[in-house]
């Protein structure tokens, strides 16, 4: 008999209470009354389609985020904790965040970039252990990525 | 013996095949796996596996070029498959079996060499609205090319075919129906020979995609009096790169060759080419050789099994997860056909499919979450994708136990 050992021995590890109660009522969910910044991230391995909407100030400050579209649980709190994390934060610092998030999924350490205290976004640390389920975590980071870059296509995490 | 008798006997016989299948025997994240998954891929059994070995390891050369022994012996091997899968699907000739890499494959070349050159502006393509994306994307592209008409069949809300439309739309301008055996999606099983008699009633050929109707049942290409089969040999225990295309002689005869290259051919000069007989026509270059022969044994292997039995042991085990699945609070049954095949997809409560999928996983049970390659399908009950658990023969009623035992323990978790 073949056998592997490849998940940690609790599903729990992967939805936690936090990505679970984000999941079921996501923070900042809806469209923003004023837009000045917004992408589309598309997850073509599962559908998961969603759109995020930022006000980014004169000074570079993201004011108010919000996000729409459906998705997984995992997909879905990933969004919710961004739009918690990037209020009152300059686009750069966003980036950052950006940066530090998907390293954390990749399992690497951010490179040259700002370091940041991920805080509750650690919670997303257990989806490094289901390498299919990546992506679901990184959508609305790379809608994010592409809002601030005003890229007209919608971002993939392919 | 009694007819009952006998059929459990037939029964206990496939469930005895679970044994042949080493994958199957294996620990996936500390528990022994239940693959649920052989729609979009089955295993392959040990007969499978070791004909390509020996294959590879002994006889191993270029097919139908050389006069050397292992040439010889290649050939023979290659050549036999065919004349395996031919009697496995009932086919008149070897002629008629095109070795193809997969269902895919089957119906590009039929888009391509059967239609494109007849249909243009004014011609019409009939499908349904059933199909996944390799029956409805080479159609697609041909009338894009031809400036046909794509038209589209309708379904009910049980997820069966709506025979009616599908004949009322069968008008003189139709040059094709393309129609799958069986829905991968929903299970739903379409009602071919009919559906084929009443098409050339009216003049209409008809292209069966048969990648799920394979391995659950027997197949008589004759009897379905069908104009093509196309299938694949990994949803029917072979290696995958590998299929099939029926076509009748006649029509096979007067297409074009698909591809260019050796082996199709006769006779090459620069002021032209003469193409090789049928079947070779269709198959330029060195071809996947091994892959046939694994194809063959698996042909083989349900035919010792037979293909009878296989029907009757996932009918049991079909109406068993049925019962056992719409018994779970919450539970939303998609493709409900009174005809249907061991395919079930579903939704439970508000759980998204992959949470599901990684949650059933975590417990060793695998199964296919998404939009399953038939994105109109979804889009017509409205999700953007379901849960799928796909019966095959080596399946049994523990692992529809251990399926819905997981689907309680996710049930838990999102509680």
């Amino acid at each position: 008999m073949i056998g592997n050992g490849l998940h940690s021995d609790d599903v729990r590890d992967l939805y936690r209470d936090l990505i679970l109660d984000h999941a079921r009522n996501p923070h900042h969910f809806g469209k923003l009354e004023h837009t000045t910044h917004s992408a589309e991230g598309i997850n073509p391995l599962c559908g998961d389609k969603l759109r995020l909407y930022l006000d980014v100030d004169a000074d570079e400050t993201i004011v108010d985020a919000a996000f729409e579209g459906s998705g997984c649980a995992i997909s879905v709190a990933s969004a919710s904790l961004l739009t918690d994390t990037v209020i009152g934060l300059s686009s750069k610092d966003a980036i950052a965040f950006f940066d530090a998030v998907t390293a954390q999924l990749a399992g690497n350490e951010p490179q040259n970039g700002k370091r940041v205290d991920l805080g509750k976004l650690r919670a997303l640390a257990g989806v490094r252990d289901y390498p299919s389920r990546v992506k679901c975590a990184t959508l609305a980071w790379h809608a994010l990525k592409s809002a601030l870059r005003q890229d007209t296509t919608p971002a993939t995490t392919e | 013996m009694t007819q009952a008798q006998q059929r459990s006997e037939g029964q206990a016989a496939v469930a005895a095949c679970r044994a042949d299948f080493p994958a199957l025997d294996q620990d996936v994240n500390g528990h022994h796996l239940v693959y649920l998954d052989s729609a979009a891929s089955a295993q392959q059994p040990s007969v499978v596996i070791d004909a390509m070995t020996r294959y590879e390891s002994h006889d191993h050369a270029n097919v139908h070029r050389g006069v050397h022994t292992l040439s010889h012996r290649a050939t023979d091997a290659y050549e036999g498959a065919r004349e395996t899968l031919r009697g496995f699907i009932n086919a008149s000739s070897t002629r008629e079996v095109v070795f193809t890499s997969g269902t895919t494959e089957s119906i590009n070349l039929v888009a391509q060499s059967f239609c494109r050159p007849k249909i243009g502006a004014g011609d019409k393509v009939l499908i349904t609205h059933l199909e996944h994306h390799a029956n409805i994307v080479p159609w697609q592209l041909v009338c894009e090319q031809t400036g046909a008409e794509l038209l589209v069949a309708p379904i009910n809300d049980k997820g069966e075919l709506e025979l009616d439309a599908l004949y009322a739309l069968m008008s003189d301008d139709v040059q094709l129906l393309a129609i799958a055996h069986v829905s991968n999606a929903l299970g739903t099983i379409n009602p071919i020979r009919e559906i084929v008699a009443e098409a050339h009633a009216r003049d209409i050929p008809v292209l069966v995609d048969g990648a799920q109707g394979v391995p659950h049942m027997q197949v008589d290409v004759q009897d379905l009096d069908c104009d093509f089969y196309a299938f694949s040999g990994h949803k029917m225990f072979g290696p995958t790169g590998t299929g099939v295309l029926y076509g009748k002689e006649a029509l096979l005869d007067a297409m074009p060759p698909y591809k260019g290259g050796g082996d199709m051919i006769l006779e090459v000069s620069f002021s032209g080419t003469t193409f090789n007989e049928l079947p070779y026509k269709f198959e330029a270059g060195t071809p996947n050789i091994s892959g046939a022969v694994g194809l063959g044994a698996a042909a083989k292997y349900l035919e010792n099994v037979g293909m009878r039995n296989v029907e009757s042991w996932e009918h049991e085990l079909s109406d068993y997860m049925t019962q056992r699945l719409s018994a779970i609070e919450d539970m939303r049954l998609i493709g409900t056909a009174a005809h249907k095949a061991g395919v079930q997809s579903f939704l439970l409560g508000d759980i998204h499919p992959h949470d599901l999928g990684t949650i059933l996983d975590h417990q060793g049970v695998a199964i296919r979450t998404g939009h399953h390659c038939a994105m109109p399908v979804m889009e017509f009950f409205g999700v953007p994708g379901t849960a799928r658990a796909s019966l095959a023969l080596y399946n049994n009623f523990d692992d529809i136990d251990r399926l819905v035992a997981a689907l309680e323990k996710a049930k838990e978790i999102f509680a």
